[in-house]
């Protein structure tokens, strides 16, 4: 195995050494440097589609989404500033905007991944237009419901069913604002025949998109810390061998 | 395999000797939706019934004026009678079409003059065969010097020498970005000679009014099939596809028929021109999405994944098609090829500017004369292309604008036709080169609206995988469509203005990053039309002269 390099760069001003196989919202997570996010979940590949993460480097007047941008030697790497806040919250924005979020009637209230990022960005206004569309609840499942309502196309499902359950039962069907996620090929959960009904993906939801039946108004808590655990387990990267 | 190509390019010389009087007929998707197949077989059977002899029809691909068709040329052998290139022929008139070819005399009534600008001032390199050789036969692809250049790199030059002569051509990617060819094919050329690199042609053009890619595969696939072949070499691929949307049933006929005829010949598959040499290509349809023209989210499709792109670094020259180090170029790049190892790298930077090399070609639609296909050389101002090459705006309307680069580019308003057509300057107005497209419009049309369209266009072909994009793009053409109404107030347009620069620097790919374009290039140039119709318009007009100017 090709040894890799360990490079150090900065991030906010601080020194971080790094491997270079390691991106940069790991190492900043390592060192306690807050990056918002949605889609990034510890344990799956990283997506990049959410864009909270992004990060400005200095030197390019492009950004870079921290979870899928590996650091250089020397880069200097900035977290926070004006410009990231303000885009960041209108990202958030446009995700209350285009789905039905109301978080007074919703199983996720106090536990819900958007709603704390909108917290944090001070989000108090969505200041453009709601789409409003009319979307269904799958409720065939046995154990689970889907509200496509609460939907924000983060994945997380569709890569936990994949990449940890082997299953793939969830995937992305349609394009733009017409993308839904599916089971199988676009039928009923509950008829789904490559579900397993581990619950993965209920746990992994950042919204109350995905939850368990029988949860009422800000009910639902998400347990997602298996991941990690389960991930390093398979890899034996916790001292064993690859 | 030289001898071969000789024997081949002699036959041909001396088929075409028999022929007193050739008649060609356009047979491109263009001039066959207007029956152009029904004129071929009306003058063949003409030919026939009527014994003429010395006459011989075929089908040939586009001839550029799309706008006339179906087109018709006739050459004769009779140096003095020389050609004669006929318009709108229809079936009714083959007749009297084959008579008067016959007798070395013209049909006056459809006579489609040659000797205007329109034909006069293109330079033709990628369109050189277009409407002279039947796409069809290998044959006439040879005997018109095709894979002569493919011949010379497998055994007079080495990989190196084929990238150094496309480095030195200046040769920039075609596709829209503008990325040069030769640093493209250096990378991959330089990626682990071990691993299994890929050669991917972009046929997947998108544009709305653009049809440049279509045309070169309809009327001269085999150039298409040469440069890829010539870029496998010079990379060191084994293997390449080319991705074509599915709306071209016809690019993908003739294109499979000359992957046949190529591989009969030898001049691809096993073996190549008698040397170790091998590579294969294969053919991968697109299914009718857009964002597909990105080369990961076109990578992803060829791999039978969803079309929707990832983000790069790391590029596909690094991590591409399987992982593998992959090339990948649009169509017009590589028919630019062959010309270049033929004639030279030296050739090819000759024409131009110092910054973009050589010719491009657009399709010309909208508001003008002559719509159709035409090929210049970079640098050319694009007033020269609008009034000369383009004969003008018809009815009596005004020249307003030249959009280019489709639901990416901007709008160039009539005051800046000096500039010259090349990358950079055509940046600098806050429009880019694109894929070819260029569409004109007169003062009939409102430029709220036709931001409007173009954000109807990126809304719908949005992957929905980044949220500035997927909700961003919906966002801005209901702000666009409130304001077009005249339902809109300067909130809506600051909001409008708020979301361009977002979903412009917060987009995944760049579907996402040139969306608000079309948006940024009108308010630039005719923000007047959008005040205009804000309910508070009297005000805005007032507080815009204060308004700095929007930055591309």
């Amino acid at each position: 195995m090709r040894r890799s390099r360990i490079i150090t760069f900065k991030i906010n001003g601080q020194d971080i050494a790094a491997r270079e196989d390691e991106t940069i919202l790991e190492l900043a997570r390592q060192h306690e440097i807050h990056i918002p996010t949605l889609c990034y979940l510890e344990g799956v590949s990283a997506y990049g589609g959410c864009r909270l993460c992004m990060v400005e480097i200095k030197g390019s007047n492009r950004l870079f989404p921290a979870c899928t941008t590996y650091p250089d030697e020397g880069m200097e790497i900035t977290t926070s500033s004006e410009r990231l806040k303000a885009y960041r919250k209108q990202t958030v924005e446009l995700l209350f905007s285009e789905r039905n979020h109301i978080c007074a009637v919703c199983v996720s209230n106090g536990s819900c991944e958007l709603q704390a990022q909108a917290y944090d960005l001070g989000l108090t206004h969505v200041k453009v237009p709601y789409i409003n569309p009319n979307l269904p609840v799958d409720a065939s499942h046995a154990y689970f419901g889907l509200d496509h309502n609460r939907c924000i196309l983060c994945t997380r499902c569709v890569r936990v069913c994949d990449e940890v359950e082997g299953a793939h039962t969830w995937d992305m069907m349609g394009r733009g604002a017409e993308a839904r996620i599916v089971a199988d090929l676009n039928q009923p959960w509950g008829d789904s025949l490559s579900c397993t009904s581990c619950g993965k993906c209920v746990q992994v939801c950042p919204t109350g998109a995905l939850f368990e039946k029988g949860t009422s108004v800000a009910e639902m808590r998400k347990k997602h810390e298996f991941l990690p655990y389960l991930r390093l387990m398979r890899e034996g990267r916790d001292g064993g061998e690859e | 395999m030289h001898e071969r190509f000789e024997q081949i390019t002699q036959k041909e010389q001396a088929d075409a000797a028999k022929v007193e009087h050739a008649i060609h007929v356009c047979i491109a998707a263009s001039c066959l939706s207007s029956q152009s197949d029904k004129v071929l077989e009306a003058v063949q059977a003409e030919i026939e019934a009527g014994q003429h002899k010395g006459c011989q029809a075929k089908g040939v691909g586009c001839m550029g004026l799309c706008s006339r068709g179906p087109l018709v040329n006739v050459a004769h052998k009779d140096e003095k009678l020389g050609e004669t290139m006929y318009q709108y022929v229809t079936p009714a008139d083959a007749p009297a079409l084959v008579q008067a070819a016959s007798q070395g005399k013209q049909l006056k009534e459809r006579i489609c003059p040659t000797d205007v600008p329109f034909f006069q001032r293109q330079t033709k390199i990628v369109l050189e065969n277009s409407g002279r050789i039947d796409p069809e036969r290998i044959e006439e692809y040879i005997a018109a010097g095709g894979y002569s250049a493919l011949l010379t790199a497998v055994t007079e030059m080495t990989p190196n020498d084929v990238v150094d002569e496309v480095l030195r051509s200046g040769l920039r990617g075609r596709g829209g970005g503008g990325y040069p060819t030769g640093l493209k094919w250096t990378t991959v050329a330089k990626a682990d000679a071990k691993l299994r690199k890929y050669v991917i042609c972009n046929a997947d053009e998108g544009d709305p009014g653009a049809f440049m890619d279509r045309s070169v595969l309809e009327s001269d696939p085999h150039r298409v099939l040469e440069g890829m072949t010539l870029a496998g070499y010079a990379v060191g691929a084994r293997r390449g596809y080319i991705y074509v949307r599915g709306e071209y049933p016809l690019a993908v006929a003739r294109l499979k028929k000359a992957i046949n005829q190529a591989r009969r010949l030898g001049v691809l598959g096993d073996g190549i021109c008698g040397t170790t040499f091998n590579f294969q290509i294969d053919i991968r349809l697109g299914a009718g999405a857009f964002v597909c023209g990105e080369e990961t989210a076109l990578i992803a499709s060829v791999e039978g994944k969803r079309g929707q792109p990832r983000p790069r670094p790391p590029y596909p020259a690094e991590f591409g098609l399987w992982g593998e180090p992959t090339l990948i170029n649009n169509v017009e790049t590589f028919a630019n090829v062959a010309p270049i190892i033929r004639n030279g790298g030296d050739w090819y930077a000759s024409i131009g500017t110092e910054k973009s090399k050589g010719t491009k070609v657009f399709a010309l639609a909208g508001s003008i004369v002559n719509t159709g296909l035409i090929e210049v050389p970079m640098g050319i101002p694009l007033k020269e292309i609008v009034f000369e090459i383009g004969g003008g705006i018809p009815g009596g309307h005004q020249v307003k604008a030249v959009q280019t680069g489709g639901p990416s580019g901007g709008c160039i308003p009539a005051d800046y036709f000096d500039t010259p057509v090349d990358y950079e300057s055509l940046v600098k107005l806050g429009s880019i080169m694109g894929s070819g497209g260029m569409i004109v419009m007169d003062e009939t049309s409102n430029m709220v609206d036709v931001a409007r369209y173009f954000m109807e266009f990126c809304k719908s072909e949005s992957c929905g995988k980044c949220v500035p994009c997927r909700v961003g793009t919906v966002q801005m053409y209901d702000l666009l469509d409130q304001i077009y109404r005249g339902e809109g107030t300067r909130y809506e347009l600051k909001l409008l203005e708020n979301l361009c620069t977002m979903v412009r620097e917060m987009s995944l790919c760049g579907l996402g990053q040139t969306a608000p374009n079309p948006v940024n290039s009108t308010l630039r140039y005719f923000r007047h039309e959008y005040l205009e119709l804000l309910r508070d318009g009297d005000l805005a007009v007032e507080t815009a002269v204060s308004t700095p100017e929007v930055q591309p």
